[in-house]
């Protein structure tokens, strides 16, 4: 199996198999550590709440299995799973992350605007990776978010700018996470998930 | 900068778009995932379904609607019509659509917001809002006493709920409705513009996205609906529907006049 799309109860997991599908990529949807353990390269997307989900990731055994395979895969985190990859979330309280790239997740403070940070918003390229072949300068990504990443400059692939900046696409050795849905962004965000999924 | 959405809005009886659809150069279309797919290329940044089958028995065919939609356009996708409780939400989320717009349900049980946000999200959680002027506010004690009075209508715009459509708005989002979708029964199917101060008067009050509906009809409504109102979005059906404009040709318009779009 080529890429595990973690199922842990949180969000719209067939999106992204929808997409993955079009663009000719098998995937599966588990919670099974064997099929996680035996895929090519883990998605973890999710909808919801940080501390919530890492609940659900704890109370499933999810939380090592994640921990140990994204040292021999390539992964990558979508919208909450994005955020779950930091070391922390103070999303209601203080919870611990899954810690597979330094920094933390805190609430967007945007004066003068709505959050959550909903739509199509342009990205900033910061440093270019592999994910970001062919993304434009300026190309437009959806976002729906409330709660954004803190994290090192040089683990920002991508940034948007919405009253502050925030980090769209991060990057640590093989490991990234998106704060937009790329498998929501038409043309641009299918290019990137083409990218990941040819890792 | 945050764009300015446009969204093209299909309405779907058992499983077929409403009378058809005739694109530029292309016969008649009467399968809404081809629509929307036909959509996606021209630019919409989202599509809505609403779903106006009469019969509760065959409104599954709107869950495979969605199904085949998500296969195969990868833009957001809203579906509304006939929603009666969080339950409904579930099985259309689960099918592919990223949020779920309630309206008539909404105003007889308001509860229905805030269990569909709490179980689901507040993004996925769109209040749909028919209203219409009817005179203005008379309580001496509000901040818009003798401001024009919008009222919440249901069924379909044909029932006067007697709730008023700011007070409802700001109710919605303290429930937790995620987005507010408001359609004037003024200026809907006029082609005659955007209400501007129906928009105006609910965009005052919330702090969610609001979708302005009914009456755009021409190039120059939707730029007057982005420079003179604050509406996060448009939503319009028709004038996409005969081919009289793309929704690329709407977003030009709005480039030209310096107002963000994707």
């Amino acid at each position: 199996m080529a890429i595990a799309i973690i199922d842990y109860g949180a969000g719209n997991l067939f999106n992204v198999r929808n997409a993955l599908k079009y663009l000719g990529f098998e995937s599966e949807i588990s919670s099974d550590a064997a099929v996680l353990c035996a895929a090519d390269k883990l998605i973890l997307p999710g909808v919801g709440a940080f501390p919530d989900a890492m609940n659900k990731l704890n109370a499933s055994g999810l939380t090592e299995v994640i921990r140990a395979e994204a040292k021999r895969k390539p992964m990558l985190g979508i919208c909450l799973g994005m955020q779950l990859l930091f070391e922390k979330g103070y999303e209601f309280a203080e919870t611990q992350g899954l810690g597979l790239i330094e920094g933390y997740v805190d609430l967007l403070t945007c004066p003068g605007q709505k959050v959550p940070h909903m739509g199509w918003d342009d990205v900033k390229i910061v440093h270019p990776c592999a994910m970001t072949a062919g993304v434009n300068e300026g190309d437009m990504v959806y976002f729906v978010h409330s709660y954004k990443a803190v994290t090192d400059e040089e683990n920002i692939s991508l940034s948007a700018h919405y009253g502050q900046t925030i980090p769209a696409l991060v990057r640590s050795g093989d490991i990234y996470g998106a704060q937009f849905h790329p498998e929501k962004s038409g043309d641009v965000g299918l290019n990137m998930l083409r990218n990941f999924a040819r890792l | 900068m945050l764009a300015k959405r446009i969204i093209p809005c299909l309405d779907v009886r058992d499983g077929k778009v409403v009378k058809g659809i005739n694109f530029v150069g292309i016969k008649e279309v009467g399968d809404p995932v081809e629509c929307a797919i036909e959509y996606n290329r021209q630019g919409a940044d989202e599509v809505v379904f609403l779903d106006i089958t009469a019969t509760h028995e065959r409104r599954g065919t709107m869950v495979d609607v969605v199904r085949r939609t998500a296969e195969n356009v990868f833009i957001p996708l809203t579906v509304g019509g006939g929603i009666r409780s969080a339950d409904d939400f579930r099985e259309l989320l689960k099918a592919g659509a990223d949020k779920v717009s309630v309206n008539s349900a909404a105003v007889y049980n308001p509860d229905i917001l805030a269990e569909a946000a709490y179980r689901f999200g507040n993004q996925c959680v769109v209040l749909a809002i028919d209203g219409r002027a009817s005179g203005v506010v008379e309580d001496q004690n509000s901040p818009r006493y003798g401001q024009p009075k919008y009222n919440v209508f249901t069924a379909g715009g044909r029932k006067d709920s007697g709730r008023d459509v700011v007070e409802w708005a700001i109710l919605a989002e303290s429930l937790g409705a995620g987005e507010i979708l408001l359609t004037s029964m003024d200026t809907d199917g006029t082609k005659a513009g955007f209400d501007l101060g129906m928009l105006n008067a609910v965009c005052e009050v919330v702090n969610i996205p609001v979708i302005a509906s009914g009456g755009g009809g021409s190039l120059a409504s939707f730029v007057e609906v982005f420079e003179k109102t604050p509406s996060d979005a448009a939503l319009a059906a028709s004038i996409f529907h005969y081919g009289e404009y793309e929704v690329n040709d709407v977003k030009q318009e709005l480039r030209t006049k310096g107002i963000p779009v994707r």
